[in-house]
């Protein structure tokens, strides 16, 4: 089975006005088709350079990206992003919101067709009913799933989300998770997922990266059973607590604070 | 609703005007030291037609120079929001440029461009107004997110594309913003170059002959016929920016 995305030894830095700022070094990763990948790590250690670089936005120094096999060179249709920030624009309503991609990648199709689509995915996140609503009348909850929607309306291959839950409270993190999981049935993409919730990388991902404090590099690696058959039940079990222990403390030593062990 | 909107500011301006009539007589001001409404009246209809031919003047002159600040302040705005070096190049020199006040480049211009009367009070109301505009625009695109840029650019959306759909309406609410300041900006550019400009036409010329024949309520109705030209353009403005930016508009409806 080939690799959706594969990360071959990418190394860079930032020109900054103080010199070169090395953000990755030398940072392998692949993810199967189909597959979810959670990578966590400290702060502004290059985790959304990584994005970035997926995305084809930017070009790495060293090393390369490739995307179903072939090399990035970059930007192109068959990626979907979405952010912290949902960014929806607020001169459209929501189904417009969710359309956009489809107005760039595939202009001749009908209008018709793409507000099906549109509406399919909203349905499927919990928001029908609110597809004339403006995107200020919506909760920060409901603005991600719209936002997520429009990453995804164009069927891409590979799924970017760089810490798309962190801006919201602890419950509506939660049901946006399962909503993930109602996607992932549905839709096939593949998906990478920064986050700094640890039990959120637990839930969603079969495999989570740690990486390294900047420059980053992948420093553990750990697969999680479960698909998206996980309930949040499973949290909560001797394993999880395990599991959460084992990454909390290859957060520690990605942040310098713990001990390598020999 | 719309009643109100309207009953309220007419009946603002009835006020007005009918403390200014009890100050001129509470005062016992002669009219050349000011001008009461009462004597506005006879003033408006001895010149109905010139006030008619010379309104029309400074309205389509204001409003020629105010869209060639709109074309202008927007290319220029654009230039400086998507780069940075322009910004840095421009930003002094149109700040220098907007210092200088335009009452001393008025007649600088009215002697370059002796006689062309409409050509100078149009190129004068355009170099004072598209300043906000330029400023506005490159700071609205300047400061877009970046993750709005990304949404688009990631699918390979061109740089035309990213500013059609998502730059130039984000854009929009300082856009006219700007545009509100730029109207009336432009209103006095005209003025002041139909007052300086010898055998000058529009409502400025009228309120010069006015001064130069002594013909004080003249003089006064003339002002308030530029602040009523005024309000009409801001309000063409905001009818404008409902339209085409009104979402921007978060009171409840
Ligand atoms: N365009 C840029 N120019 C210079 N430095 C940058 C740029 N983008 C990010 N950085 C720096 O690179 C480091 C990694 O950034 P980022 O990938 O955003 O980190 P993370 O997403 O893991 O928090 C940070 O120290 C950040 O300040
Ligand atoms: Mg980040």
């Amino acid at each position: 089975m080939t690799n959706t995305v594969e990360i071959r030894h990418v190394t860079h830095a930032y020109r900054t006005p103080n010199g070169p700022l090395p953000v990755l070094d030398n940072l392998s990763l692949a993810i199967p088709e189909g597959a979810f990948c959670a990578v966590v790590g400290p702060s502004g250690c290059g985790k959304s350079t990584l994005t970035r670089l997926i995305a084809g936005l930017m070009k790495p120094d060293q090393g390369e990206v490739f995307l179903h096999g072939e090399a990035v060179r970059g930007p192109r249709s068959t990626v979907g992003m979405a952010f912290q920030n949902p960014v929806l624009l607020e001169w459209r309503s929501i189904l417009d919101n969710v359309i956009l991609p489809l107005e760039i990648v595939a202009p001749r199709m009908p209008r018709r067709d793409r507000v099906a689509r549109a509406r399919e995915l909203l349905a499927l996140v919990g928001l029908e009913g609110f597809e004339d609503k403006r995107p200020s009348e919506l909760s920060g909850g409901m603005r991600q799933r719209a936002s997520l929607c429009r990453a995804i309306v164009h069927k891409p291959e590979v799924l970017i989300l760089d810490e798309p839950f962190g801006a919201l409270d602890a419950f509506t993190r939660e049901d946006l998770w399962q909503t993930m999981h109602a996607l992932r049935r549905q839709e096939p993409f593949t998906t990478l997922l920064i986050t700094h919730d640890l039990r959120e990388s637990l839930f969603l991902a079969d495999e989570v990266v740690v990486l390294s404090g900047r420059p980053a590099t992948a420093q553990y690696r750990m697969a999680v059973p479960g698909g998206t058959a996980r309930t949040l039940d499973d949290l909560y079990t001797p394993d999880a607590a395990e599991r959460l222990n084992l990454l909390r403390h290859q957060i520690q030593i990605a942040q310098g604070r713990a001990e390598v062990p020999a | 609703m719309s009643l109100r909107r309207i009953a309220i500011p007419v009946l603002a301006i009835l006020i007005f005007l009918g403390l200014w009539e009890a100050l001129v007589w509470w005062n016992q001001w002669p009219n050349y030291r000011m001008a009461s409404p009462s004597d506005l009246g006879p003033a408006y209809i001895r010149y109905a037609e010139l006030f008619v031919v010379m309104g029309w003047q400074t309205l389509w002159r204001t409003v020629a120079g105010l869209l060639l600040a709109v074309v202008f302040g927007t290319a220029l705005g654009m230039v400086m929001g998507f780069s940075r070096t322009m910004r840095d190049a421009l930003y002094p020199l149109l700040v220098g440029f907007n210092a200088v006040p335009k009452a001393t480049v008025v007649p600088i211009v009215a002697l370059m461009f002796v006689g062309a009367h409409d050509f100078n009070t149009v190129l004068i109301a355009f170099m004072i107004s598209f300043f906000p505009i330029a400023v506005s625009v490159s700071i609205g695109l300047s400061t877009l997110e970046p993750e709005y840029r990304d949404i688009l650019r990631s699918l390979g959306a061109s740089k035309l594309t990213i500013f059609r759909k998502i730059a130039l309406p984000k854009t929009l609410p300082e856009f006219f913003g700007a545009l509100k300041v730029s109207v009336t900006l432009a209103f006095i550019g005209t003025n002041l170059m139909e007052i300086v400009s010898p055998h000058g036409r529009g409502l400025g010329a009228l309120f010069d002959s006015g001064r130069t024949n002594s013909d004080y309520p003249l003089m006064f109705a003339v002002l308030l016929a530029l602040a009523g030209l005024g309000i009409v353009l801001y309000y063409i403005v905001v009818a404008l920016e409902r339209i085409f930016a009104g979402w921007a508009d978060r009171s409840p409806t």
